[in-house]
C-alpha cells in the first residue's frame, strides 16, 4: 500500500492575502514532491486506553456540570479516498462555548467565559470508521483580521488515520450558517465544492427527541493504492 | 459518460488557528482535568535504547518573527529502524508561549534503507491552511545515498534541513516559514 499523492486543488491555498496571518507564514518557494516512504506511510497508532469516559462528551466532561448552550449531537465517519472506513482513527475537537468564547488567555472576546465548558474532546473511531460527540453548539465570533470579521460557527478537527502522511486539521461548519461565505478562512479554498464539504447537515435522524439535534461531519483522509504490481517503497 | 470510479475526495484541510492548544495539548494551556495529560509528551520512554538526544529549535515567519502559538509534531522510527508499536516514536510540541522555542527530547533514529536519519515533522498554526511537512536530518550523517536530500534541484537548501550539532547530545533545528532560508517543506 502506498499513499496517493495528495489533491492540492482540493485544499486552501497557502498564501491567501484576506486572511492576513497567511501572509508572512506561507512558504514561497514550491514544495518538494516525492513519494511517501516509511516516515510518511508508518503512523502512530492510539489505543482506547486513552480515551476517559467523558472525552467525547463537552458538555460534562470539564466539571462534570452541563455546559450552557444548544444540545447536539456530532457524528460521522472517517473514510479514505478509496471510501473505505478509517477504524482507530483518534479525533480531536475544539470549540468556543455558546456565546463564541474560547477557554483560552488570548482570547478577550466579549462574550463570558461558560465555567461548566472547557472546549475539548476526542474519541477514536469504530470498526466502520464511525465517530460522535456530544456538545453544544459554538457560537460566532469576531476576530482582528478585516474590520469586521466574524468566525461562523465551528468545530476544529485534528484526525490522525493510519499513517503520518494522512494528518488532517480542519474544521466543520454549520449548515444554515450565513456568515459561511463571508469568512475569510473558508475562503483561502478556491474549490466550492470542496468548502461545501465542510459543511454538516442537520440529521433529524440523530437528533433526540427533547434532547439534541444532531449533525452529520463524514472526514476523507488520503487513500492508499493497492497494486499487485507495486514496486518497493522508494528508499528502501 | 463512463463509469463513475466512486472515489471520494480528501477533505480540506482549514487552519489550526491560535487556540490549536485548547484541542491538541490542552493541559499546556491550563485546561486541566479533562486528560489526565497531553497527547506525545515523550516519544520515547526513558529506557528505550539508543542515543538519547534533545533537539531544539523556534519557527520564524517572513519578517523573522518568532511565532510563539505554533504546533510541531514528529514520527520517527526508533535506532532499531522499527516504527511504533502504538504511538511510540511519536510527539506533539507546542512551542513555548513566551519564547517560541520548542524541544524534543527523543532518541536519534536510525536510516531506514537508503535514507539516512531523520524525523518527520509536521507543523501548524493560525495562518497556516494546510499542515507544513518537513524533516530534521543530523549533521556529522553521511547523507550522499538520501534519496530525498540528492534529488532537491537547489542543492544549497539542503542545509534547511540538517539539525546543527550543538553539544553531545544536542541538535538545533530552527525553521523558516517563508523568505531568506525558507525551509525545505515536503510533498511526500
Ligand atoms: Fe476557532
Amino acid at each position: 500500500m502506498t499513499l496517493i499523492p495528495r489533491n492540492r486543488g482540493g485544499h486552501p491555498v497557502a498564501y491567501a492575502p484576506g486572511y492576513k496571518s497567511s501572509v508572512a507564514r506561507s512558504p514561497k518557494l514550491a514544495l518538494i514532491s516525492g513519494s511517501a516512504t516509511p516516515s510518511e506511510q508508518t503512523g502512530p497508532v492510539f489505543g482506547h486506553d486513552l480515551l476517559g469516559e467523558l472525552d467525547s462528551n463537552l458538555i460534562l466532561n470539564f466539571t462534570g456540570e452541563p455546559a450552557i448552550g444548544e444540545r447536539i449531537i456530532v457524528h460521522g465517519r472517517v473514510l479514505d479516498e478509496n471510501a473505505r472506513p478509517v477504524p482507530g482513527a483518534l479525533v480531536e475537537v475544539w470549540q468556543a462555548n455558546a456565546g463564541g468564547r474560547y477557554r483560552h488567555k488570548k482570547d478577550g472576546y466579549l462574550a463570558p467565559l461558560d465555567p461548566n465548558f472547557g472546549g475539548c474532546g476526542r474519541t477514536i473511531t469504530g470498526e466502520d470508521g464511525s465517530y460522535e460527540f456530544l456538545t453544544i453548539r459554538p457560537g460566532a465570533y469576531p476576530w482582528p483580521n478585516g474590520p469586521n470579521d466574524w468566525r461562523p460557527m465551528h468545530i476544529h478537527f485534528s484526525v490522525f488515520g493510519h499513517s503520518f502522511g494522512q494528518r488532517l486539521i480542519t474544521q466543520m461548519y454549520f449548515e444554515g450558517d450565513p456568515l459561511i461565505p463571508l469568512c475569510p478562512i473558508i475562503k483561502t479554498i478556491p474549490d466550492q465544492s470542496a468548502v461545501d464539504r465542510l459543511i454538516a447537515p442537520l440529521d433529524m435522524s440523530r437528533a433526540m427527541p427533547l434532547d439534541c439535534l444532531a449533525y452529520k461531519f463524514d472526514i476523507v483522509l488520503r487513500g492508499s493504492r493497492q497494486t499487485m504490481f507495486e514496486n518497493k517503497m522508494e528508499g528502501l | 459518460m463512463v463509469q463513475p470510479l466512486n472515489t471520494l475526495t480528501e477533505t480540506a484541510s482549514q487552519t489550526a488557528g491560535p487556540y490549536v492548544h485548547i484541542g491538541c495539548t490542552p493541559n499546556f494551556v491550563g485546561i486541566e482535568g479533562i486528560y489526565d495529560e497531553d497527547l506525545g509528551l515523550v516519544p520515547f520512554p526513558k529506557d528505550e535504547p539508543g542515543e538519547h538526544i534533545t533537539i531544539t529549535g523556534t519557527i520564524q515567519d517572513g519578517t523573522g518573527t518568532v511565532l510563539r502559538d505554533v504546533l510541531v509534531e514528529s514520527w520517527q522510527c526508533n535506532a532499531e529502524g522499527k516504527f511504533g508499536p502504538g504511538s511510540r516514536g511519536f510527539a506533539r510540541m507546542p512551542s513555548d508561549l513566551t519564547t517560541g522555542i520548542w524541544t524534543l527530547n527523543t532518541v536519534k533514529p536510525a536510516g531506514v534503507g537508503k535514507q539516512s536519519p531523520h524525523i518527520a515533522l509536521w507543523i501548524v498554526a493560525r495562518g497556516i491552511n494546510i499542515g507544513l511537512q518537513t524533516r530534521i536530518y543530523f549533521e556529522g550523517d553521511d547523507h550522499s545515498a538520501d534519496p530525498l536530500l540528492t534529488r532537491l534541484e537547489h542543492q544549497s537548501r539542503v542545509e534547511t534541513l540538517i539539525a546543527k550539532k550543538t553539544g553531545d547530545n544536542s541538535y538545533q533545528f530552527d525553521i523558516r516559514l517563508q523568505g531568506e532560508g525558507e525551509t525545505v517543506f515536503l510533498d511526500l
